[in-house]
């Protein structure tokens, strides 16, 4: 039986029980003026996390506000999904400018030029496609070529799953059109050779890495640079090397300000200036120092630029038309990669 | 007490009368209500969305060779995965109701972990173990098995998730079984054999079938541990769920759903026909 202190004493135990859990629900802290939301990709968790701090303090420094910005990370065509489904993301940076042209046709609420309003092709930093090797190169990988010989086990990601593999199928497919002058049937036989030398697709970039830094799967990963060089920060200099083909693809994923949530939630000045912000020199510098290829590397740091390799580069738009096309043309139901797989035997 | 009015006509045909304790009008319709939230109306959008395929456009989802390459992957590995389970489970489940050791209860716990654990977490051990440079791997590639990123690599993972719903479907049951039948059984000149088959497995049918059915059915549903050990290749070790995945990555919701929908009526029919030998077995060796 209680008696009325008791009473008191319990309900103000019950509402204060009740105010922790709701302060964990909300989870936002009270004093942020403005809350900002990053749908990124995977890989960028590093990347973002530095970021992030130095553009609140540059943003209190202009205009005395404090500010919150909250970073989703996932698959580029999960996110893409999440964001077109009604998550409410102000600002987009996903692995694929396919990814964000989906939310653009698909919910309306980015117009379809969307990729034209940042430098770049709207790409603040780019990667690109190299071959994660063991120490010594026991198997002698130079190029694309040799990841097609038998007895070379490649490890990639799925490009059906992955958004970031798929810049890896079009590094390979870029490799053999430039090799046969643009003849496509031996460039299908060599891309088809280097997957049939893929024992394990991984369904994510980072599935793939941990596959062959840690099971020890595979001679080669076919990875991002910036991957790569965090393999080799992760796992041991002296365990992998990089080895970076003369020729690949340039891969460059894009950031759009998603203009139907800004508007919605009034933060469009907000995540204009973020997605600016990228561009200069305080954040292209934290760009290189996470192995991303900086859209102006003479704002970087000298040696962080420096350990990049000179790589002579196709690019999406050029030799392939954008994503779009090629997207449709490779990676849809029945197309190219599609008829590559079907050819491995059942077993 | 008699049963009221209400239910002494028509209707008494289609419900048994209530226990005395009042409220059935109630908890009925919250039955109904929570059922038809939480479980049937997800279900029936799922359906709603493939609808847009038509029966056409699902027949030709379920015949397309790697859909039906991933549904033959996915359904006899899962139906595998759960007879050893049904089979191990039993003997898992016997030991630990009909003996006591030292560290009985810790072991009775450690049933459960497969139940608790991120199923990605169990894949990504799971691989790090049978990978060729793994504890079992290793060894197992010195003499030229395979088991991580092979096809029994996704048995070993649906083996691993499986085994608890058998263990604790059976267990109950085991520990109601009186020792005095065996006993009665070994006096009247039965063999071990004869016991065991006789006595013994009967009961525990139906409890065993229960078990499997959940072991299969959590088989066909699982997707994060599997993913990790199978090695993804088409037409050799993908599952269907992961083909799920892949239509919704090329936004494809339609075909995506169309696949859950063929899966969910296999699914259907196969737990029906469980169910059906299951009501036989009751008849046929009654209720312990």
């Amino acid at each position: 039986m209680l008696n009325g202190k008791g009473k008191r004493g319990s309900l103000l135990r019950v509402s204060t029980i009740a105010g922790v859990i709701l302060g964990f629900l909300g989870g936002i802290p009270a004093h942020a003026d403005q809350t900002l939301l990053n749908v990124s990709y995977d890989p960028t968790r590093e990347l973002y996390k530095q970021i992030n701090p130095a553009f609140a303090a540059d943003w209190k420094a202009r205009t005395g506000e404090t500010i919150e910005i909250q970073n989703s990370h996932g698959g580029s065509g999960a996110q893409a999904r999440a964001v077109i489904d009604g998550l409410a993301a102000d600002v987009v940076t996903l692995a694929l400018a396919a990814d964000i042209d989906a939310i653009a046709t698909k919910s309306g609420k980015i117009p379809a030029d969307w990729q034209k309003r940042r430098p770049n092709n709207s790409a603040p930093y780019t990667s690109a496609i190299v071959f994660l090797v063991r120490k010594g190169n026991p198997k002698g990988i130079k190029d694309w070529d040799d990841l097609a010989k038998p007895g070379v086990a490649v490890i990639t990601p799925n490009p059906k799953t992955s958004g970031g593999a798929r810049w890896n199928f079009l590094g390979a497919w870029g490799y053999g059109l430039k090799k046969f002058n643009g003849d496509e049937a031996k460039t299908k036989a060599l891309v088809s050779a280097i997957y049939k030398n893929a024992p394990v697709l991984d369904t994510g970039a980072r599935g793939s890495t941990i596959t062959f830094a840690q099971r020890g799967m595979g001679d080669v990963l076919i990875a991002w640079e910036n991957e790569a060089f965090l393999a080799l920060k992760e796992f041991g200099a002296d365990k992998y090397e990089i080895v970076a083909p003369k020729f690949s693809i340039l891969a460059e994923p894009p950031v759009s300000v998603v203009d139907g949530n800004v508007d919605a939630k009034g933060t469009r000045k907000l995540a204009e200036a973020y997605l600016d912000f990228l561009y200069t020199p305080k954040a292209q510098a934290i760009i290189a120092k996470n192995f991303y290829r900086p859209a102006h590397p003479n704002e970087a740091a000298k040696e962080d630029v420096k350990q990049f390799p000179k790589i002579e580069f196709i690019t999406i738009d050029k030799n392939f038309g954008g994503w779009a096309s090629a997207q449709k043309k490779f990676f849809a139901d029945g197309g190219v990669f599609d008829e590559i797989q079907k050819q491995e035997p059942a077993k | 007490m008699t049963s009221s009015p209400s239910f002494a006509g028509r209707n008494a045909r289609r419900f048994k009368a209530p226990s005395v304790i009042p409220g059935f009008g109630l908890t009925f319709g919250f039955t109904l209500l929570y059922l038809g939230l939480i479980v049937l109306f997800p279900l029936a959008a799922l359906v709603w969305r493939s609808s847009e395929l038509g029966f056409s456009g699902l027949y030709a989802v379920a015949t397309e060779p790697r859909v039906a390459a991933a549904l033959r992957t996915t359904f006899f590995i899962s139906l595998a995965a759960a007879v050893i389970d049904l089979v191990f489970g039993l003997i898992v489940a016997w030991v630990l109701t009909r003996y006591t050791f030292p560290g009985r209860r810790v072991l009775d716990a450690f049933v459960d972990l497969p139940f608790a654990l991120p199923t990605a977490v169990a894949g990504i051990s799971l691989a790090a173990l049978y990978a060729p440079n793994g504890w079992f791997g290793a060894p197992l590639a010195d003499v030229d098995v395979k088991i991580a990123y092979t096809r029994w690599g996704i048995l070993v993972a649906l083996v691993f998730i499986g085994l608890p719903f058998v263990v604790r479907t059976v267990q109950p049951i085991i520990s109601e079984l009186e020792i005095e039948l065996e006993e009665a059984s070994a006096t009247l000149g039965a063999t071990r054999f004869q016991t065991v088959a006789r006595v013994l497995l009967p009961p525990l049918v139906p409890a065993l079938l229960t078990g499997f059915a959940l072991a299969f059915a959590r088989g066909v549903g699982e997707y994060g541990s599997v993913i990790f050990i199978s090695g993804n290749i088409a037409y050799v070790s993908e599952i269907a769920p992961l083909l799920i995945v892949v239509k919704l990555e090329q936004y494809d919701y339609a075909g995506a759903t169309g696949v859950a929908t063929i899966m969910l009526a296999i699914s259907f029919f196969a737990l029906l026909l469980i169910n059906l030998i299951q009501a036989w077995s009751r008849k046929r060796f009654g209720h312990v």
